[in-house]
């Protein structure tokens, strides 16, 4: 009666195979799911000798975006000065020009008011060709030791969307379609139309002490 | 088959937990609506900067390099390593994505701006979720 030579039957490992793909391509995925975003910028190197080199800007050609510690936020250019009490005011709501809108119109200067930065002709190359641009604008935000980070993106993301928007009419003006379906190429050459001049001051102590 | 798939498998399991490293302090990122994506992340540098998570610590503002605290002065040795386990092609394109709590005040984060650019590493990103604004 002893079956010594039972068989044990064969598992059926056909289907592992599908099983462990789905489980690969779900660590694939998750793997490339925390892409991390952010604005991009830029920073000077650092100065060479002790006493700061100071690039002069001429006054028109300079908007100063200032941050203070309550997280209110002034822009200044030889227009006169706005004030923004908090983040929905920078977005126009309540009934004063947008920070976007008046960073718009500071690196265009449509209406070659004297009070805006000097437009210089330059040529961009085909099919923009020689147009006049505000080549040597500076958009410098400042802010307090004591300004929040969260108030300091806020301004620093709407200066950021007067650019992108200005490239996006841009795209559509010379090439008619979205600045996202341009060639590299094209990229280039609407960005070098509208470059972001945007300059982070060096650190000022307004408060005084430490 | 089976075999090699299981050992990609594999592969990808534990490249995935080793990657991310654990959070010793509250980072909720701010938002912003034309946030840009970080292209190849093996050039990418992080900085952590919030409140500890743990509570014994405090509440203010800590910063986090690979998985230990450590002060804004210890920042351009922490970027000379980065770089130096770099690529020599890639070493100018390093980027330094600063993740900071939106709380923080910016006399920290200009510190660690400051300490970035004695250390050469130029390119920078504020992190951000993108955001409904």
């Amino acid at each position: 009666m002893a079956k010594s030579q039972r068989k044990v039957p064969a598992l059926n490992a056909s289907s592992m195979a599908d099983i462990s793909f789905l489980l690969l391509t779900f660590f694939l995925l998750v793997s490339n799911m925390d892409v991390d975003s952010g604005l991009a910028r830029r920073l000077p190197p650092p100065p060479q000798t002790e006493d700061q080199t100071s690039v002069n800007v001429q006054r028109r050609n300079l908007l100063i975006v200032l941050v203070n510690a309550q997280n209110e936020t002034m822009v200044q250019n030889q227009q006169g000065v706005e004030m923004y009490a908090n983040e929905d005011e920078l977005r126009g709501v309540g009934g004063k020009p947008a920070l976007k809108d008046k960073v718009k119109e500071f690196v265009l200067n449509t209406s070659n008011s004297s009070d805006l930065p000097e437009l210089e002709e330059q040529d961009f190359g085909n099919p923009i060709g020689v147009v006049p641009v505000t080549a040597s604008h500076v958009v410098s935000i400042q802010n307090d030791a004591t300004t929040s980070y969260k108030a300091y993106i806020a301004v620093q993301n709407e200066v950021v969307r007067a650019y992108n928007e200005l490239r996006e009419e841009g795209a559509r003006k010379y090439f008619n379609t979205s600045y996202g379906e341009l060639t590299e190429e094209q990229k280039n050459q609407i960005n070098e139309l509208y470059p972001q001049r945007i300059s982070e001051a060096e650190p000022k102590n307004y408060g005084g002490g430490e | 088959m089976p075999d090699i798939v299981f050992a990609i498998l594999f592969f990808f399991m534990v490249t995935t937990t080793m990657r991310s490293e654990e959070l010793l302090v509250r980072v909720k990122v701010p938002t912003a609506s034309e946030v840009q994506k970080l292209e190849k992340k093996s050039l990418v540098t992080y900085i952590n900067i919030g409140p500890p998570l743990d509570m014994r610590l405090g509440t203010g503002t800590q910063m986090q390099l690979n998985d230990r605290f450590a002060h804004v002065t210890e920042i351009q040795d922490y970027i000379a390593q980065e770089k130096a386990s770099m690529n020599e092609a890639d070493q100018p394109l390093m980027t330094v994505s600063i993740k900071a709590d939106e709380d923080t005040r910016m006399q920290y984060i200009t510190e660690v701006k400051q300490a970035l650019r004695q250390a050469y590493a130029l390119k920078i990103s504020y992190s951000a979720r993108t955001g409904e604004n």
